[in-house]
């Protein structure tokens, strides 16, 4: 994934209405009046919200009769949690390394009592 | 123990990195600046990690390289500003993969009955470079294996 692809998936997360239009997508395929429906959102901001989500590649639209569908698409969503989560796993590693090299300095240390604190 | 808090807006140049300790800050300040501990925590275990100078002194140089286990190497170069204290330091960060795209780390030190928590603010020269830097080579697929840190821990043997 491209860092602006990047950019676009994390900015059209960063905002609460969209994240909660993309879980009632997660129930499958939605028109723009049913997405309104919970919102005390009219159905033109919906619809620029949904605008925000197709740029970023979170959501794609068709038609069925006269109605127009929003669905889910999972795989920009889920490139980007796992590019996440490896730098992630990188520092928790890290991290996690430290702290042990932490508890074997502290135990073998006599200078101070084993309980921490000053 | 709580997790790495990693933050990484979108559109900003900028990553921070918080992390709880259960020790005291002088413990953490040693394990960020002397070269003997540094290889021993830093990058995942599965990288042989080589510190070829880790000079933490206002205008030091420091550069470890990172060797995996086909023989790939990857070189980190920077420069130390200001004392390191208890309070923190602060270094300039070259990936030799990517030279001329440097960032600014400020690392800080904060004690609370006896526990430290650090929290690393590093500036990109653009948001690119920030983005490029959380997709870099740290991406291609780790497994976290615990084998080498039970081998640490146990070589550590605690005196009395």
């Amino acid at each position: 994934m491209s860092p602006d692809q990047l950019n676009a998936v994390f900015g059209a997360l960063a905002d609460p209405t969209r994240r909660a239009i993309l879980a009632r997508l997660t129930d499958g395929d939605r028109t723009v009046a049913e997405l309104s429906a919970p919102f005390a959102v009219s159905q033109p901001a919906i619809s620029r919200h949904l605008k925000v989500l197709e740029r970023a590649g979170l959501v794609s639209r068709s038609r069925r009769a006269t109605a127009r569908l929003s669905h889910l698409e999972a795989e920009p969503l889920r490139e980007a949690t796992t590019w996440l989560a490896t730098y992630q796993e990188y520092w928790d590693e890290s991290y996690e390394r430290l702290d042990a090299l932490l508890a074997a300095l502290q135990a073998s240390r006599t200078d101070r009592p084993s309980a921490g604190g000053e | 123990m709580a997790k790495t808090q990693i933050t990484a807006e979108p559109g900003v140049p900028f990553i921070d990195i918080t992390r709880e300790f259960d020790a005291p800050r002088d413990l953490i300040l040693r394990a960020h600046t002397d070269p003997d501990l540094i290889v021993q925590w830093m990058g995942p275990s599965r990288f042989a990690m080589t510190v070829e100078r880790w000079e933490a002194r206002d205008g030091g140089g420091w550069r470890y390289v990172q060797r995996d286990a086909d023989g790939n190497e990857w070189g980190f170069h920077g420069v130390f500003h200001g004392p390191a204290s208890l309070d923190g330091l602060t270094q300039t960060f070259e990936f030799e993969g990517a030279p001329g795209h440097i960032s600014l780390g400020t690392l800080t030190f904060e004690e609370r009955n006896g526990r430290t928590v650090t929290h690393v603010h590093s500036v990109y020269q653009s948001v690119e470079d920030r983005d490029a830097t959380l997709a870099s080579g740290m991406a291609d697929g780790m497994n976290a294996g615990y084998d080498r840190l039970d081998d640490l821990v146990a070589r550590l043997t605690p005196v009395g």
